[in-house]
């Protein structure tokens, strides 16, 4: 796993990842690459806690939609959590602030 | 490359220096007086430009140039703050900019979501190929201007 990921916490139902720093086309490939992995391992909800995030490009968004993509064909669910208000404006901008679920912290995540 | 421009940067085509472009704008808005939110979506305007260059006219070669100009449209004063101009070169390969568009948002997929992004950040957007070769990207922002649809052809 790549220093993109810093934390990684099963859940009852699937897991949750922690990412850190700055996501754009420099690192949403190996994003990418992890997510790919860590779904193949441990299917159902995953929770990725972007709380050490300051910011996303579209790169980085697009790997997260593929990520979703992927959880909804295996019957799984994808939560974002801990957005900053830089990395929500993405989401807003692009109008995916409603296709993905996105709360505020982890607990909420853990129930949404 | 032009004497008109405040600030010039020359970056070679890798993504490794998205960051470079980025916090550079970023720094030169923020002295013009724009908000955190403001200028956070500013710097995104510019990362997906760039990046558009790199992925799309070098189609990923690592050795290219690209060039970003900035330079303030006027003073900022206490009711806005100053508007500004970007300009982003390259000697990529040419293209229609009529072709340069964003894509229905209503279809959730991965990737092509930058020409939106930059259209919906910045008040004016257009694209033009560049006689010496290579294309123009022109990115204007006037906070004092009301907001409106971008009447040239987006990337």
């Amino acid at each position: 796993m790549s220093d993109l990921i810093t934390s990684q916490q099963p859940l009852d139902d699937g897991f949750c990842v922690g990412l850190t720093g700055d996501i754009d086309l420099s690192r949403s490939p190996q994003l990418r690459q992890d997510l790919i992995q860590l779904t193949e391992q441990t299917p159902g909800r995953l929770v990725v806690d972007m709380t050490e995030v300051p910011y996303m490009d579209s790169s980085g968004v697009a790997t997260l939609v593929e990520a979703l993509q992927r959880q909804r064909k295996h019957n799984g669910k994808m939560v974002l959590c801990g957005l900053q208000p830089k990395v929500l404006s993405i989401f807003e901008i692009a109008r995916l602030d409603m296709v993905f679920t996105i709360v505020e912290d982890l607990d909420a995540a853990k129930n949404a | 490359m032009s004497e008109d421009f405040d600030i010039e940067l020359r970056l070679l085509s890798q993504p490794r220096y998205l960051c470079v472009a980025r916090a550079a704008v970023g720094a030169a808005v923020e002295k013009l007086g724009y908000s955190d939110g403001l200028c956070g979506q500013i710097m995104l305007a510019v990362d997906e430009a760039v990046a558009n260059v790199i992925r799309h006219g070098y189609d990923g070669r690592a050795d290219q140039p690209i060039w970003v100009r900035f330079r303030p449209t006027g003073l900022p004063d206490e009711a806005s703050p100053a508007g500004f101009v970007i300009v982003i070169d390259d000697l990529a390969k040419q293209v229609d900019p009529a072709v340069i568009k964003s894509r229905d948002l209503e279809d959730v997929r991965p990737g092509g979501i930058g020409v939106h992004i930059i259209q919906k950040i910045m008040d004016h957007v257009s694209y033009e190929p560049r006689p010496e070769g290579g294309m123009r990207l022109t990115m204007i922002k006037n906070p004092t201007a009301p907001r409106r649809d971008s009447t040239s052809s987006e990337r």
